[in-house]
């Protein structure tokens, strides 16, 4: 199982190896990983996409909470939340392939934020399985590049993630 | 008060009462050897390597309540000391590690003597620092400190870069600490609490499995209570020896891979099992499917919530620290109404009883040849059961758990999560200067004490008068011994040639060296080494070769699946 999992922890130099380290150490997946500072800059907060049955799920948690610097853990995905993520995409754009590609982007509500005369770059935001139609939705061989920031949570209503 | 990041350092651990610094010289750390050299309330002890600097400390830990001590160099200083940082991980030492590191502005560029420290470490400490500003040198060591003795005790290591302990910073040691990212747990959840102890009471065949987090947390007593309350038996880890007295009726021996027939028998047929910080390790349990086959309930006591459910499920977990759970649940026993049912419990002793008359731990004794479980029976005897027992790894550590009856807590110390060749003298070290004039026995076998041998000449350097009771068997014995059973008696480099002349190795240094070849001259030998109080007596026993551990249960086994003897081969 897909779970999406937050994490407060001290905004300090290293405090992020520990976390990966943790992970490859103890052979846990980890399919995206984000992290930036909150409002408070002396703390950082995570968003994990990790799989795996409930019982790795229990102890990536425990060993999480372990960490000396980690302020707190929740499973976002134990209750309603939602998740967003950015991508940048870069493909070649010309002759009639132009307005197609826009076509497309506009019904993904995607904007392009840079052309020439034979590139777009296209921003688009979502959840994971948008941003994977958007990439399927297009021509494979017009795709130059793709970057993408992975994916960051947050507990719907009052569901709330702080000190 | 406006001092030198050294001069802070050193009176930083004279605060935490640090009574010896276990460690060796080098470049990064000169300023505070100089430091060192100009006070008298830390003293300084000087090994030969490294990693038995961290051994040491990490026995005056094991054997006292107080935090390890140790201090390395940059680089090479480091590197050699992880062994010894990892072995007290393991097994969940507390200790503060002090490690010298390039100057600030020399990390990063390859520096002379140069590692990436924190990096390096990461892995086998509960945590590290880097010191980036004299004025947070007494404010981290302070947190070290903190963090090694609190929850789930470990190593801690402070890396200070030499520049930082020649700046100067105004000094004040921090009188408290609190960290919002660390809060350990200390009272256990009361609704589970009062869960356990209804199970306890209604139990038919009750067990109790206690491990080193009952020595970690000096709670020896109320296990003790906690069980002849219940009038269940109890068996302890190989970490556990001496959490509950061994001679006592109610001990059923250590269990897992080398355990005793009736304590491992009793963990898979009893009905309410209750895990007394211990963790559940894979030597312990064998085949978990195979221990989950037969239902019981099982209660689980630890600090760490990531210890518990982590290789066996449990029904009642407890997070807390055992001193304050096991008060909490000895209240509720004591208050309760119901008692514990005699009847069933004296069928269950019925059957103990019956497991016990197996006499696993029988061998075959011999007039011409020693035999290794012999040597230590005789040390049991001599010592009146009293002495600190430090061992290495191999045959010899697991005959020493099962032959010397340990009745008190801290008196056993070995690697059992690491399982660390080479920790025999250190541990010696820090254990005799934790308690001078104290029986201290080193049992090591021939190939774990040539991994710090050189300690001989620190034992020398500071009159510790050891007494090293080498099972030397001529062979890497437990490694011979998977062979005989796995392989095929394929005894691929497990065989030792050229070994030194042990006693006359141990006068080269300055010490006394005995050889013993005959079953005979042991108990003679061994009594006149312990006559000998000043001296360190290193006794080359020239045991059996042949010899193997039994119990066994093989690896991917059931816990009751156990080899008794050869015959069962
Ligand atoms: C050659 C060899 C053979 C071995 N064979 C065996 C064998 O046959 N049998 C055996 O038992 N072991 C054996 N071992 C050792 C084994 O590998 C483990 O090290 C050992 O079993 C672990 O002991 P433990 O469960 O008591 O845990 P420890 O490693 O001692 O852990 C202590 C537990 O207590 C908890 N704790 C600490 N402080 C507190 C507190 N204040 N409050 C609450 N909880 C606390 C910790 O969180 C931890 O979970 C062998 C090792 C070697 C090298
Ligand atoms: C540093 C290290 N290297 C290798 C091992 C693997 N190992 C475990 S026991 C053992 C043999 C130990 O031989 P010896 O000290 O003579 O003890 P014996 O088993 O013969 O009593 C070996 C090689 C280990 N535990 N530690
Ligand atoms: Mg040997």
């Amino acid at each position: 199982m897909r779970h999406v999992i937050s994490v407060l922890i001290e905004n300090e130099a290293g405090a992020l190896s520990r976390v990966s380290g943790l992970f490859s150490a103890r052979g846990y997946n980890i399919e995206s990983l984000t992290v930036a500072p909150t409002e408070d800059v002396s703390l950082s907060r995570m968003t994990i996409i990790s799989t795996g049955s409930d019982d790795i799920i229990e102890q990536i948690t425990k060993q999480l909470n372990k960490l000396i610097e980690v302020v707190k853990v929740v499973d976002l995905s134990e209750a309603a939340h939602v998740e967003r993520e950015l991508m940048l995409i870069k493909v070649r754009a010309t002759g009639k392939d132009r307005e197609e590609l826009k076509r497309v982007a506009d019904i993904f509500r995607g904007r392009i934020i840079d052309v020439t005369d034979s590139t777009y770059v296209i921003e688009l935001t979502g959840n994971t399985s948008k941003l994977d139609s958007f990439v399927g939705a297009i021509d494979a061989s017009l795709i130059l590049e793709t970057v993408r920031t992975g994916v960051c949570g947050i507990g719907r209503g009052d569901r709330i993630l702080r000190l | 008060m406006l001092l030198t990041g050294a001069e802070i350092v050193v009176r930083c651990l004279a605060e935490e009462k640090v009574e010896y610094v276990f460690g060796y010289p080098g470049g990064a750390v000169l300023y505070l050897y100089d430091e060192l050299f100009k006070q008298d309330a830390v003293r300084h002890v000087l090994v030969r390597h490294e990693q038995a600097a961290l051994h040491a400390a990490d026995a005056y830990s094991r054997s006292t309540d107080r935090v390890g001590v140790a201090l390395v160099t940059s680089g090479p200083g480091v590197t050699n000391a992880i062994t010894g940082i990892a072995t007290a991980y393991m097994d969940s030492i507390p200790m503060v590690i002090i490690s010298g590191q390039v100057p600030t502005a020399a990390i990063g560029q390859d520096a002379f003597q140069e590692c990436d420290t924190v990096g390096i470490t990461r892995p086998c400490v509960k945590h590290n620092f880097l010191v980036k500003d004299a004025k947070d040198i007494a404010s981290t060591i302070k947190k070290a400190f903190y963090i090694a003795k609190t929850g789930r005790p470990g190593p801690v290591l402070v890396d200070i870069p030499k520049d930082i302990t020649i700046a100067k910073a105004e000094y004040e040691y921090p009188k408290s600490v609190t960290m919002r990212s660390y809060n350990p747990i200390i009272k256990g959840h009361q609704g589970q609490i009062k869960k356990a102890v209804q199970l306890l009471l209604d139990a038919k065949r009750p067990m109790i499995y206690a491990g080193g987090g009952v020595i970690l947390s000096d709670c020896s007593e109320q296990l003790t209570k906690l069980v002849r309350t219940l009038g269940a038996p109890c068996t302890n880890t190989l970490m556990g020896l001496g959490a509950y007295p061994a001679t006592d009726k109610q001990f059923v021996g250590m269990l897992g891979m080398h355990g005793n027939y009736e304590a491992n028998m009793a963990m898979q047929y009893c009905d309410v099992l209750i895990a007394v910080g211990a963790r559940f390790d894979d030597r312990v349990i064998g085949n978990p499917a195979d221990f989950a086959r037969i239902a019981r309930k099982i209660i689980h006591i630890d600090i760490d919530p990531s210890s518990i459910s982590k290789r066996v499920k449990v029904d009642v977990p407890i997070v807390g620290n055992l001193p304050d759970v096991l008060d909490d649940i000895l209240r509720l026993l004591d208050g309760s109404a119901d008692r514990p049912d005699q009847e069933a419990l004296g069928e269950w002793w019925k059957q103990i009883e019956e497991w016990r008359r197996r006499d696993c731990l029988k061998y075959k004794q011999s007039d011409e040849i020693i035999k290794p479980q012999f040597v230590i029976e005789k040390l049991w005897e001599v010592t009146k059961g009293d002495a600190f027992v430090t061992s290495d790894v191999g045959q010899h550590q697991m005959w020493a758990a099962q032959y010397y009856k340990f009745d008190k807590p801290r008196r056993w110390l070995n690697s059992g999560g690491l399982g660390t060749m080479g920790v025999g003298i250190p541990y010696g070290i820090g254990v005799q200067l934790a308690h001078p004039g104290s029986p201290v026995a080193v049992v090591t076998g021939e190939g774990s004490v040539q991994m710090n041998i050189q300690e001989l000449s620190t034992c020398k350097q500071y009159r510790i008068p050891l007494k090293i009771c080498s099972l030397n068997n001529r062979y890497l014995g437990m490694v011979r011994q998977w062979q005989e059973i796995i392989h095929g008696n394929r005894y691929s480099e497990s065989y030792m040639d050229s070994l030194p002349d042990f006693p006359k190795l141990a006068e080269a240094y300055g010490h006394i060296g005995m050889r013993i070849e005959k079953p005979g001259d042991v108990e003679g030998a061994l009594r006149e080494a312990f006559k000998r109080k000043n001296d360190l007596v290193f006794l080359d026993f020239q045991v059996d070769q042949t010899e193997n551990v039994y119990p066994m249960v093989m690896g991917g086994k059931g816990l009751t699946d156990m080899i008794l003897s050869s015959e069962d081969l």
